[in-house]
């Protein structure tokens, strides 16, 4: 109807299509539209995918260890308990590892389950499940230093590099070439040695130092092959500026690979950190941290017995496990902000179903065509 | 497309010295760095030294005078690099040089083939998941790569080497050769240099293992993305209308499209893994540039720490300029919209 109404009578809409088509509208219906587009379908999209629903419920499971672990299991200490003890000692059923007692809750006695030494203890007589937990708080504090501050500088440098151009992308790219050309594990072996962190956030800090520059690299590489689609040269042509083009148009294109870059750049923190810790090269002396423990493992016979097992694969399932929760999370964020696969997975009511319909027969034919 | 080589060209240079640059800022201007520690351990070790002797031998040993002028001490050290010193090893008491150019072939050899391997098993895997999306080889797959992508390569390496090194006893469990096996590469004498190349491989299989098996995964997820990305183009439609085979449609539409971002990974990615080797090294006993590395920290060797890191960063500045410089050539987007910028 209002193609010819100028895009400038709505001053508070930064957009250009969109502004025209919710003129209409009343406001609690727009409400209910923003919400269902920024609530209910991403949840939707995310319960839909097994592999969202792993991740979110291995990531729940991780901060529920982080936030509350602590404050309910004891921690851990020297000669807190016998030595090398196995996990589930005496049994899984029937063992000594548990025991029935109760507990005093609002003056009414409820039966409760005593856990004695879990998953077993070290040599040094510490137990194996409260390293664990008490290692988690040090390494959320770190890798969300890390994420937030790779998501930050890698987006912001690599998106306005891409998008501007010229100078100023020449400028960007010389420095995100040269951070990046910086070896990894060197770099922060030396660091590591002359400045001997201890602040979980400063570690984050330093072991993501040029992470950054990985996800300002892709997001640029991507900004650039969005930049020549067809959508952003109309907008262009339409007059947007550029910030509302780069929101609009480009943003949501490179979400994905923000997520994943993200997570990759917590994943390497986390990998990183561990591996610091267990070649001994970091002040371990007072910190849990499971690299600590797989050094003390290593170290200490755990591989040439039996005996230490658990020792040793505890803490390496915690790694692995939480990398794991992080990759699936992203991965299912990927589905939320791809519109090609959102909008096959779910569908919203109202103006995005404008969207849905061209998209879905042809990701479809793409998809069984693929198969033969 | 000349001035564009000879653009990156000044940039690569431009890194160079950057980066040369920023390691005499470890060196000398770091809280803590390696010239003052290194002198202070001079004069614990030989409290009976004369100031100048001391200073003496930190310029042997790092390229920096500290009696000279601050930046007569840079010119001397970027100069020193240039000509290929890297200063005297403490630890391992021979140049540096020499200890790292004894490393660095092991350390090439054993992660050339590994990340070969890797990015083939890869790329083969996931445009096959990307082709299946939604089937159950592709959610397994997915599983799959994403547990072993979510594994650290050490994690992996300790494990293979307790079951199959310690336990089974099939692969041994230290060393880049076997002592009685002669290093040869001759063309002339085919069956020594086969032993050789043999026995080298079989040492490093494990190192190998590793990094494959946990690398391969996130390649994999990384060109399944890219192949479903492409596959939802219109372009892919285009070309489907216009009735061309499936198999020119996969190899010279969906798979140069999606692997073309993925190059410039590939060799970054010899950088990376060469960089994060230091851990893998370690824990496998490989005497190559990583673990001298990590042997070099853990002695607070500064010279050779500091020369290790100095090639390992050389040696990316070169890979990325390869990659920079040839990925214009192979990818004709990227040319275009910098120019019409």
């Amino acid at each position: 109807m209002s193609r010819e109404s100028p895009t400038r009578s709505f001053p508070g809409e930064r957009g250009g299509f969109d502004t025209v088509a919710d003129s209409s509208l009343t406001r609690s219906e727009r409400v209910r539209r923003l919400l269902d587009l920024w609530l209910a379908a991403p949840l939707r999209v995310v319960w839909n995918d097994a592999r969202a629903r792993i991740g979110a419920t291995l990531l729940f499971g991780f901060l529920l260890m982080g936030f509350v672990g602590p404050q309910v299991i004891a921690e851990p200490s020297i000669g807190q308990a016998p030595q090398l003890l196995g996990p589930f000692h005496g049994g899984i059923i029937g063992g000594s590892w548990y025991t029935l007692t109760s507990v005093d809750l609002f003056g009414v006695s409820v039966p409760w389950l005593g856990l004695e030494w879990l998953l077993g203890t070290d040599s040094t007589g510490r137990g194996i499940l409260e390293q664990v937990v008490h290692a988690t708080p040090r390494m959320f504090t770190m890798i969300a230093t890390a994420g937030l501050f790779v998501t930050a500088l890698g987006t912001s440098v690599g998106a306005l590099a891409g998008y501007s151009g010229g100078r100023v992308d020449q400028v960007l790219s010389t420095v995100i070439d040269i951070v990046m050309t910086l070896p990894g594990l060197p770099l922060l072996l030396i660091l590591v040695a002359l400045l001997e962190p201890k602040s979980p956030v400063v570690l984050g800090l330093v072991l993501s130092l040029q992470a950054w520059a990985g996800m300002a690299r892709a997001i640029r590489s991507q900004v650039l092959t969005i930049r020549s689609t067809s959508y952003v040269e109309a907008a262009q042509a339409m007059g947007l500026s550029t910030p509302t083009i780069v929101a609009k148009e480009v943003v949501p294109n490179i979400m994905p690979f923000v997520m994943i870059n993200m997570v990759n750049a917590m994943r390497g923190v986390i990998f990183a950190s561990v591996g610091l810790y267990f070649l001994g090269l970091l002040p371990f002396s007072e910190v849990v941290n499971w690299g600590v423990m797989l050094q003390l493992a290593y170290s200490n016979g755990g591989m040439l017995t039996l005996d230490a097992a658990h020792w040793l694969l505890v803490p390496m399932l915690a790694i692995v496990l939480l990398s794991m929760a992080l990759i699936l999370f992203a991965q299912g964020m990927d589905r939320v902000f791809n519109p090609r696969v959102r909008a096959r997975h779910a569908n919203t009511t109202g103006g995005s179903d404008d969207d849905t319909e061209p998209t879905e027969p042809k990701t479809r034919a793409v998809s069984t065509e693929g198969n033969l | 497309m000349n001035g564009y080589f000879v653009k990156r060209t000044l940039q690569a240079v431009f890194t160079t010295f950057v980066v040369v640059s920023l390691s005499f800022g470890l060196v000398r201007l770091m809280p803590g760095n390696p010239a003052d520690q290194l002198r202070g351990q001079l004069i614990r070790n030989n409290p009976s030294l004369s100031q100048q002797e001391i200073n003496r031998r930190v310029a042997n040993y790092i390229n920096v005078d500290l009696s000279a002028p601050l930046h007569e001490q840079y010119i001397d050290y970027v100069l020193g690099i240039l000509q290929g010193d890297l200063g005297q090893s403490i630890s391992q008491n021979a140049p540096v040089t020499e200890v790292l150019g004894e490393a660095l072939p092991w350390t090439v050899f054993a992660f050339s083939i590994a990340i070969l391997l890797m990015f083939v098993v890869g790329i083969s895997l996931g445009s096959i998941m990307a082709y299946w999306e939604g089937s159950r080889f592709d959610v397994g797959s997915t599983g799959l790569g994403i547990v072993l992508n979510s594994t650290p390569n050490y994690v992996t390496g300790l494990l293979f080497l307790y079951v199959f090194g310690f336990i089974l006893g099939w692969f041994p469990t230290s060393g880049h050769i076997s002592s009685e096996v002669v290093p040869i590469v001759n063309p002339l004498k085919p069956v020594a240099t086969f032993q050789f190349v043999a026995d080298a491989v079989y040492h490093a299989s494990l190192l190998i293992g590793a990094v494959v098996i946990t690398g391969f995964g996130g390649v994999a997820l990384a060109m399944r993305g890219n192949s479903i990305q492409v596959l939802g183009e219109d372009y892919l439609r285009v070309a489907r209308l216009r009735g061309l085979s499936d198999t020119r449609i996969a190899l010279r539409y969906v798979a140069r499209n999606a692997i073309l971002p993925m190059y410039t990974g590939l060799l970054l990615a010899f950088g990376g893994v060469i960089g994060g080797s230091a851990i893998l090294e370690q824990v496998f006993t490989y005497p190559g540039l990583g673990y001298y590395i990590v042997a070099a920290v853990e002695a607070r060797d500064y010279p050779l720490m500091m020369g290790g890191f100095i090639l390992i960063t050389l040696a990316v500045v070169v890979g990325a300029f390869i990659a920079d410089l040839t990925y214009g050539l192979v990818d004709p987007r990227v040319s275009t919209g910098g120019d019409s910028a």
